[in-house]
């Protein structure tokens, strides 16, 4: 029966009872917008000057933070039960299981004892074309006339074998 | 007493059951996202050309999204305040305004993607394209199986009834928001 009361009051019996003021609220919406604009305004910096690490801090690390903060301020996630933490570890660490068992044989164009020419043909067709100034007419130029089967090709089918 | 389903009474494991449910739900789909976000990583990083597909994504539409969810995200969690305070209307109220920025967000998303499929950027016209389509039409759906959630919780909550749903329908929007905070800057900053 406690149960049942807990549960029309609308709270949980986890301990999560973590009152925040609204401007509490309103202070973290605050800092998310600067960070927005930081990481819009980084790249186009990073860009400016060449140097692409600002781009990666600016970009991928303050989607970092700012996922952080959603999940500690707006999920209240630190409030819940330990073992949530565990099962939504878990999920991360199949995802990162799944990057670094894949990656090796999706990233490499070459090993051992094979070579992708066809990817490696591709990179170098679609790049010299933008650097012609002949590749920006839209993305279906890669899928038009030329693009379709090579595309496809370029990504593993072709891989040729020696 | 009335009838009350069980997962919104019963808390075995020290969480109550339906918000359990929610966390699992999270955790799957961290798999799903994962999934996508890695491979797309993955092939981003192999293939340099792909700098050149994303220089035709719309920054500022991706930018002006991102702003309508953290704002959402904003009213989501203002919405589980008021439940905690145990006013129902005002709970519903900052929904349906969750609800409002979510259509926000689907109306800049097909202004979007009408001018980049007009423009020939279409789901077959690259695979850069392909996991532009997939990965943002995926958190599309779940933007409006939020939304569809969302209504049937404000109109519980406007009655006073079952607050505690509101946290729930709240943990999975700013999921959501959480998917947008990384799909933005992998498909529209990295060029």
């Amino acid at each position: 029966m406690a149960e049942h009361a807990e549960a029309q009051d609308g709270h949980d019996d986890h301990g999560h009872d973590e009152h925040h003021d609204v401007s509490f609220y309103y202070k973290t919406y605050a800092v998310l917008l600067v960070l927005l604009v930081v990481s819009i305004l980084g790249p186009e910096v990073g860009e400016a000057t060449g140097l692409k690490i600002i781009t990666l801090i600016t970009a991928f690390g303050i989607a970092v933070v700012k996922a952080g903060i959603v999940i500690r301020n707006f999920m209240h996630l630190h409030t819940e039960k330990t073992f949530v933490h565990y099962f939504l570890i878990t999920s991360l660490a199949f995802m990162a299981l799944f990057f670094f068992a894949v990656a090796p044989d999706v990233m490499k164009h070459e090993g051992t004892r094979w070579e992708n020419k066809a990817a490696k043909a591709w990179i170098q067709k679609v790049e010299a074309e933008y650097a012609a100034g002949g590749g920006d007419h839209h993305g279906a130029d890669a899928a038009g006339d030329h693009g379709e089967k090579t595309e496809g090709d370029a990504h593993g089918e072709a891989a040729e074998h020696h | 007493m009335g009838f009350r389903p069980i997962a919104n009474t019963r808390s075995a494991t020290g969480i109550m059951t339906a918000k359990l449910a929610i966390w699992w739900l999270i955790a799957s789909e961290i798999v799903i996202f994962g999934g996508l976000l890695a491979s797309y990583l993955m092939h981003r990083l192999a293939h340099p050309e792909w700098g050149y597909y994303a220089e035709h994504t719309n920054v500022y539409a991706g930018s002006l999204n991102t702003f309508i969810l953290l704002t959402s995200s904003l009213f989501a969690v203002l919405a589980h305040h008021a439940a905690q305070q145990g006013d129902g209307k005002k709970a519903a109220r900052n929904l349906l305004i969750t609800c409002g920025f979510g259509l926000g967000f689907l109306v800049v998303k097909s202004l979007e993607w009408s001018s980049e499929i007009s423009h020939g950027y279409t789901i077959t016209a690259n695979t850069f394209w392909s996991f532009y389509y997939t990965a943002a039409g995926i958190h599309g759906a779940h933007v409006i199986i939020g939304m569809a959630c969302m209504l049937w919780v404000a109109n519980t909550a406007r009655q006073g009834k079952e607050l505690h749903r509101v946290e729930n329908v709240g943990l999975y929007w700013h999921f959501v928001d959480l998917v947008w905070i990384f799909l933005f800057p992998l498909l529209y900053i990295a060029k």
